[in-house]
């Protein structure tokens, strides 16, 4: 039993970057952008956040560069995209190259560098007061750090903000039909433009908490592929934040079971629990493709570029 | 002073003079209508008014303001709106929630508050529009409702339709007549864009008939008539009316024999339909859009399975044959679809693959012989009289009615001994429109069975040798189009009288 709650509540931390990075893939996509720049994004969040840790020694200071640094990489991409209409995949797959280099190259000396004490301190789990007491799910979602509470926050506050108030109605009708959203005077660039650096952002935090608590030394490449599985969960999550949150703590425990079992005298191939999260991947977008339904479709205007005087 | 008033508005894309020198006036409560044929640059002149596009030189006065309309959000600001040919609306989301769109509501939906205004307009205007369906489940004709609930919501005193009854099946656009009347009691200004005459002189008050992106001029309608009106539109002497061309009717080309079918819902769309079509005879097929003909027209040709039943084409059994064996047979179908896009065409293609599309398959050897479909092309082009820069232009960038040529000159080419065609004219101007009917007569006259699907009754009327009517998926009649009238097909169509020409069923 004990077991079983450690790895769930490890699973949570596992899970928390894609999360993020989720969260902020969603808020992209229902503007009807289709950024696959998550990694590179979450690259810069990761690095920034870090080298600021190691600057600054304020964890606050940090992940708010580490925001402003995602939301400049998805800045490159909402200019190109939104502003020159130019294509939305190649733009995204090169805002990861970019910022794959970007934070190799900023890192080529940090690597094997521990994050400071004071930003460790910070983000070392407590039990959340009065929640905690709950029997089995305080113990899994409520003894974490504050980085991992802040990801319940945010996946409330996107919840809301989306489907309850106009400015989110005003979003969704953004990314299905741009056209009409134009009509009803709603200022579709703006709109474009502000979630996805709001997108951005999120992912940057992603990014963060990867160099910042996850894994708090300095390595290259610290994403390893998490960019591309939260671009994944979108799909899995159907574009709804609370299941992004399924999605995400799914992944986060397909990303550590190889860690438990390899304690376990279990007969398993280390490399094939490696290769886990890709194949459910895999698995999980082949039976939504089945489910066709309209509500669970994907925004209509998704990967399109919005024109007024195109005829 | 007028109301609006659009003085000498000119507007240019690329090469194209879209709008060159426009003159508009529009009063209050008066429904004005724009007569023109497509590519006369009706759209292009409302949607400066919209604020979509923005005139290159010109000027626009609301209630004798100068003003200039940079966005749409900018003309709706002055009670401009626009219904546009396809609907600016979000699929996914109910007609309340497209009312609310782009609205100041505060931060949080206030559903409740925005229900009580959506109600009272509905009723002021009679309108029926349900606030809480989904868009994805309206008809083409509630989705137009809710569009004019939108704009009349956000305070619109002058609304635009752009050819709103092109896609409307008779009854809807009875409907909007009665609407768009009680807003002109209400005191807005319509603009009405159209190039059928009939709904002109039903509800336009003045009309302005635009040429070639020029205004021709502005009449009253009460001082001109269709024909006038016509002849101002393509510029020349006209003659409306369709030759029913008499030719010897042969053998019996095509028969269907209690064809049951149901659609991938399991509800049936086809009812134990049977009629038969001799060569050199027209069969067309009146019914409320949606009522079975275009799963009858797929039916034939192959593309949608039946039940139960049996289609005889010279005598053979067409059931289990593919789609392609069945076009060897001799059988061509060209259906248009109500957004006129897709069906049997590629846009992004040019009109010489396009071509190949359907031949490819009786070529020899591995490669495409494109110099055959190059020829085939030139010939269509000159012979429907087709306006391309090319034969190598992508299709898309057609106009429809040029689009539509293309499609239907494709099957005309391949000498068809069953020809079916289904809404050839939608959304076409009067010249085109014209010369699609002669083109169905002279395959006529060649002795090929023709099943015609249509819209416009008058059509139907005249064109058709005999009518057949669908209802629900049943024929509710098959009837001499010599000797019947609309009122009469317009009962058949909702399903209240049955009738059928003696001697129809051989079976």
């Amino acid at each position: 039993m004990d077991a079983t709650i450690s790895f769930l509540a490890a699973a949570i931390v596992a899970g928390t970057p894609l999360l993020f990075a989720t969260l902020g893939e969603i808020i992209t996509e229902k503007v009807g952008n289709l950024n696959l720049g998550v990694e590179g994004m979450m690259l810069m969040g990761a690095i920034i956040g870090f080298k600021t840790a190691l600057v600054t020694h304020s964890p606050i200071i940090a992940l708010l560069t580490s925001m402003l640094a995602g939301a400049a990489g998805a800045l490159i991409y909402a200019v190109l995209t939104v502003s020159f209409r130019a294509n939305q995949v190649v733009t995204g797959l090169t805002l990861t190259t970019f910022g794959t280099g970007f934070a190799g190259f900023l890192g080529q000396n940090l690597v094997g560098q521990v994050v400071p004490a004071t930003v460790k301190s910070f983000f070392r789990p407590f039990a959340f007061p009065g929640l905690s007491k709950i029997p089995v799910l305080g113990e899994i979602f409520f003894q974490q750090d504050i980085f991992v509470y802040l990801s319940y926050l945010s996946v409330f506050i996107v919840g809301v903000y989306l489907y309850k108030t106009s400015f989110g109605l005003n979003v969704r009708a953004v990314g299905e039909n741009p056209g009409a959203a134009d009509v009803a005077s709603i200022n579709t660039t703006f709109y474009k433009y502000f979630h996805i650096l709001l997108g951005g952002a999120l992912c940057g935090l992603g990014g963060a908490y990867l160099s910042l608590v996850y894994i708090p030394v300095w390595q290259n490449n610290v994403t390893a592929g998490r960019g591309w599985i939260a671009v994944a969960l979108v799909i899995f999550a159907i574009w709804n934040p609370y299941k992004a949150v399924i999605g995400s703590y799914l992944f986060g425990g397909l990303d550590i079971i190889g860690f438990r079992i390899q304690d376990t005298s279990f007969p398993v191939s280390m490399y094939f629990l490696d290769m886990l999260p890709y194949i459910v991947t895999v698995v999980i977008l082949v039976v939504i493709s089945f489910r066709k339904s309209k509500e669970n479709a994907p925004p209509q205007g998704l990967g399109n570029p919005y024109f007024r005087e195109e005829r | 002073m007028s109301y609006i008033a659009m003085k000498g508005i000119t507007k240019i894309f690329g090469d194209v003079v879209a709008n060159d020198n426009i003159n508009l006036q529009v009063e209050a409560g008066e429904i004005h209508a724009l007569l023109g044929e497509n590519g006369a640059g009706k759209s292009t002149l409302v949607n400066m008014l919209s604020g979509i596009y923005s005139p290159d030189s010109g000027s626009i006065f609301i209630r004798d303001q100068e003003v200039k309309l940079t966005s749409p959000r900018a003309a709706l600001e002055l009670g401009i709106g626009m219904i546009h040919q396809h609907f600016k609306l979000v699929e996914i989301m109910t007609a309340q929630e497209n009312i609310m769109l782009g609205q100041k509501n505060g931060i949080f939906l206030n559903k409740k508050a925005h229900a009580a205004k959506i109600k009272a307009l509905s009723e002021r205007f009679q309108l029926g529009v349900d606030p809480d369906k989904k868009v994805y489940d309206m008809s083409v004709g509630e989705k137009q409702t809710l569009e004019i609930l939108k704009v009349l919501y956000r305070g619109a005193d002058i609304l635009i339709l752009d050819e709103p009854t092109a896609v409307l099946t008779p009854q809807e656009t009875e409907k909007l007549f009665k609407i768009v009347k009680k807003m002109k009691e209400e005191g807005c200004a319509v603009i009405f864009i159209t190039h059928k005459m009939n709904e002109v002189m039903a509800i336009a008050d003045r009309i302005t008939v635009l040429r070639k992106g020029k205004t021709i001029q502005t009449l009253d309608k009460t001082t001109t008539s269709p024909k006038e009106l016509a002849e101002l539109m393509v510029g020349h002497p006209l003659d409306l009316s369709i030759d029913r061309v008499q030719v010897p009717q042969g053998e019996v080309t095509l028969q269907v024999k209690n064809i049951n079918a149901k659609n991938v819902e399991g509800i049936e769309v086809l009812r134990n339909i049977s009629f038969h079509i001799r060569s050199g005879e027209i069969l067309g097929i009146a019914g409320i859009a949606g009522s079975g003909q275009k799963e009858l027209c797929e039916a034939i040709a192959g593309l949608f399975p039946l039940e139960s039943g049996d289609i005889l084409f010279n005598n053979e059994s067409l059931v289990g044959k593919s789609p392609r064996e069945i076009i060897t047979c001799g059988i061509t179908m060209s259906f248009v679809p109500e957004d006129r896009l897709g069906m049997g065409l590629v846009a992004s293609m040019d009109i010489v693959d396009n071509m190949i599309l359907k031949s490819y398959q009786n070529d020899k050897g591995l490669f495409i012989d494109r110099k055959k479909a190059a020829e085939k092309a030139k010939k269509i082009v000159k012979k429907l009289d087709i306006s391309t820069p090319g034969i190598h232009h992508p299709i898309r960038q057609l106009s429809g009615g040029n689009i539509q040529k293309v499609l239907l000159g494709r099957e005309l080419d391949s000498d068809p001994k069953l020809l079916i065609t289904a809404y050839p004219v939608r959304g076409l101007d009067i010249n085109v429109s014209y010369k699609i009917y002669d083109l169905i007569n002279e395959e006529k006259e060649k002795g090929v069975a023709i099943l015609f699907v249509g819209e416009d009754l008058d059509v139907l009327l005249e064109l058709c040798d005999r009518i057949m009517v669908l209802c629900n998926g049943e024929v509710t009649g098959i009837i001499d189009a010599a000797k019947t009238t609309k009122d009469e097909l317009g009962l058949m169509m909702a399903g209240e009288k049955k009738q059928y020409l003696e001697g129809t069923e051989i079976v």
